[in-house]
């Protein structure tokens, strides 16, 4: 499922959201999500996950092709953590 | 950041009551989820992938007795954060 199909179905699922409306709604969450994450915040929803940032250690790492050791610099990423109810549904669903 | 926090941004941007929009917001969240268990991936531009994996069965031990155990084969959810969440996430210090 891709964004625009998760904001067609949602703008199907209840009568109130027309496609401009889903799409609002849809880019807000997200840019909520992320923006809170690019303010180091933790962002947590009951029942489907929590996003966190952690933080990579900065590393030695080869050039594959030229065996040249380069430095590879401490950096941040989103992390996901699959909530409860969420992991129990994906372990157990027919999938 | 919380969901109640996510509901009053979606309440300040649509206009929609906050009542109306606690139940869109859950709905959205309620339809990845649908989505997830049917074992379908979801891929949101700018944002990431989340991604369905099976794990196989492999064997594991028990930390503490040293026991060796099975571990089933099971499903796992993943998330992919894509290029853009993770270059604005390093862009600010």
């Amino acid at each position: 499922m891709t964004k625009s199909e998760l904001i067609e179905k949602l703008s199907y699922s209840n009568n109130l959201l027309g496609k401009k409306e889903s799409e609002l709604v849809v880019n807000t969450l997200l840019d909520g999500i992320r923006n809170a994450l690019v303010e180091g915040q933790r962002v947590e929803i009951r029942g489907f996950g929590s996003f966190t940032v952690r933080t990579r250690d900065a590393r030695e790492a080869r050039n594959p092709k030229s065996g040249e050791v380069v430095q590879i610099a401490a950096k941040k990423t989103a992390f996901f953590k699959t909530g409860k109810e969420l992991r129990e549904r994906v372990d157990n669903g027919n999938g | 950041m919380t969901k109640a926090d996510l509901v009053e941004r979606v309440y300040l941007k649509t206009g929609f009551s906050k009542k109306e929009s606690a139940q869109i917001v859950e709905m959205v969240f309620d339809l990845m989820k649908s989505t997830l268990e049917k074992g379908e991936k979801i891929k949101l531009a700018g944002f990431g992938n989340f991604v369905v994996k099976n794990k196989a069965t492999r064997k594991g031990r028990n930390p503490q007795t040293g026991d060796e155990i099975e571990i089933c084969s099971r499903k796992i959810l993943t998330f992919k954060p894509s290029q853009v969440l993770k270059s604005v996430i390093n862009a600010q210090g």
